[in-house]
């Protein structure tokens, strides 16, 4: 890679060892990708739960926040991923004090690197959306497909060392959807039939992941009728980044850079019809089990409107079996003042904050709690589960909640 | 005469050699391994079941989120991680978890890698050449 004199500085030590150390990961990748040099970065997001850390990882963590503070500390905004627990409901979870004392340690090494500790997937949402054309530095796959898709912005999907790593530098390697060229479609989808519900939404956004193939698969979509909002879109592209490993989408007349269609090269494409079927074939396939032992709404947290939606719907009712909401902490005070809190809690459920569901020791937690039957509205979560060893089920929010009151989906 | 060296695209880490496992199917650390047991537990993928540790893993592409980037360089500390993983695509998260963790990884061949190596056969991955070799098939 071509540095300039910042980075060669960087390289050789000249701004501490942590930045020495940033860069040469930074180095690593970019040789990897054929990366010619490094792009500044405006904010950074950090994915790094302790599941995922384990004692290894926080020990790497702390072995950085140890530096002097000069040299440790972020140079530009990084924020954090949701965290591995929510600490004030972790015993209901069934989570242990060992995975709390390691949830504890690592935002403790977080806080000294002056990580702003925002624990959320929904940042676009919530913090701060990035803006067409800003190049960040962005971890979870839903937080970089947004904000790639909806916002215009750019940005890899970056993981925990490689995000942490852009924060201490100010930069990442250029390849990927930082350059672009690599922004065009591979992939042209004629949907059919416009999904309404969130987990439709999800249900299409997986299906054009899975038949998009990899990371390096840019779907446009044609059809799609009216304009979806925030969480539909939300929910579309965290699908089908888990789904494809995509990062980046366009839909033709409502996302920026497919405005206008003459923007874009796709009509060389073969189109490949997607109709309402194909997408319930999908959901369908998860459907496995009528009986549940859980409801989930996670993955991405819930927007203030979802909170709003799924409190409606447990208005009056007594759950029989658990019901578990997660939001960011954002959005958790302003459901908590507007009475949403209390409508899921007094039906039985439970609301969360600052965690997400699979980032959170799913495997134990589904041990702790003889949790294995999981009814949810995210298409994203179920493709997540069966490997923690999860029958997840693909399911409505209304059906969802009917489930918790019944104990089976209709 | 088969084809027992292929030449990728990507490549960074040691030289390692290893005995295979093949799927034609992605990877994600987090969405198809039981990495406290060390086997692939995803029921549908097709290595569901089998042990990865010190195994050379031929897949399709990579899959999934962020967390595989931590997770390589966890399994590592823990002596519980494949010697290598060949990619006919990569993303990002991957490569960046085998540059933090220090494995040996390839990417990006002229040929689907899962259909030209069999399972179980013993390849030698030489990153600086970018080549993976077969050294004993097991066709």
């Amino acid at each position: 890679m071509n540095l300039n004199q910042e980075e060669k500085a960087m390289l050789a030590g000249e701004f501490g060892p942590v930045r020495k150390t940033a860069i040469e990961h930074q180095i690593k990748v970019g040789d990897f990708f054929g990366a010619e040099d490094f792009v500044p970065v405006s904010q950074a997001h950090i994915m790094a739960d302790t599941e995922s850390l384990g004692e290894a990882g926080v020990l790497w963590l702390e072995s950085l926040a140890k530096n002097a503070g000069k040299d440790r500390t972020v140079r530009i905004p990084t924020i954090t991923d949701p965290r591995g627990t929510d600490f004030n409901k972790a015993k209901q979870l069934g989570q242990t004090e060992v995975m709390l004392a390691l949830e504890k340690r690592a935002i403790a090494a977080f806080i000294k690197m002056g990580v702003s500790m925002t624990d959320t997937c929904i940042n676009y949402q919530t913090i701060m959306a990035p803006v067409y054309g800003e190049h960040v530095a962005f971890g979870d796959t839903g937080v970089v497909i947004y904000s790639n898709s909806i916002c215009g912005a750019r940005s890899n999907f970056e993981g925990g060392p490689s995000a942490l790593a852009a924060g201490l530098t100010g930069r990442t390697p250029r390849y990927g959807f930082h350059i672009e060229q690599h922004r065009q479609p591979t992939h042209r989808f004629l949907v059919r039939w416009t999904p309404e519900s969130l987990n439709e939404w999800g249900a299409l956004g997986g299906l054009i992941g899975r038949k998009s193939g990899n990371y390096w698969s840019v779907p446009v979509i044609e059809g799609i009728e009216g304009h979806p909002g925030s969480d539909s879109l939300k929910h579309f592209g965290a699908a089908m980044a888990s789904f494809g490993s995509c990062a980046l989408f366009h839909i033709l007349g409502i996302t920026p850079e497919a405005i206008h269609s003459h923007d874009l090269h796709y009509t060389h494409l073969a189109p490949i019809e997607i109709n309402k079927a194909d997408v319930m074939a999908l959901q369908s396939s998860y459907r496995v089990s009528d009986e549940i032992d859980v409801v989930v709404f996670s993955a991405p947290q819930l927007s203030l409107f979802e909170m709003q939606s799924v409190a409606a719907l447990c208005d009056g009712k007594k759950f029989k079996k658990p019901l578990l909401a997660v939001t960011s902490p954002q959005v958790k005070p302003d459901a908590d003042r507007m009475g949403y809190t209390a409508m899921i809690e007094a039906a039985g459920g439970t609301v969360f904050a600052g965690m997400c569901f699979y980032q959170s020791y799913a495997r134990e937690i589904a041990q702790a709690n003889g949790w294995k039957r999981l009814a949810t509205n995210s298409a994203k979560m179920v493709n997540i589960l069966g490997g923690y060893g999860y029958t997840p089920i693909l399911a409505s929010m209304e059906d969802c909640v009917r489930a918790a009151e019944t104990g089976r989906l209709a | 005469m088969s084809q027992n060296i292929f030449t990728a695209k990507h490549a960074q880490g040691p030289v390692v050699e290893g005995v295979c496992l093949t799927a034609q199917d992605g990877f994600s650390a987090r969405y198809d391994l039981d990495r406290i047991n060390g086997v692939f537990s995803r029921p549908s993928h097709p290595l569901y079941g089998k042990p990865y540790h010190n195994t050379i893993l031929v897949v399709d592409t990579a899959k999934g989120g962020v967390a595989s980037a931590w997770m390589i360089y966890e399994m590592k500390m823990r002596n519980l991680c494949p010697l290598a993983i060949v990619f006919n695509t990569v993303n990002p998260i991957l490569a960046q978890g085998a540059a933090h963790g220090g494995i040996a990884m390839l990417a990006g061949f002229e040929v689907d890698i899962t259909t030209a190596i069999p399972s179980g056969s013993t390849l030698r991955i030489n990153p600086a050449m970018k080549t993976l070799e077969i050294i004993r098939s097991a066709s």
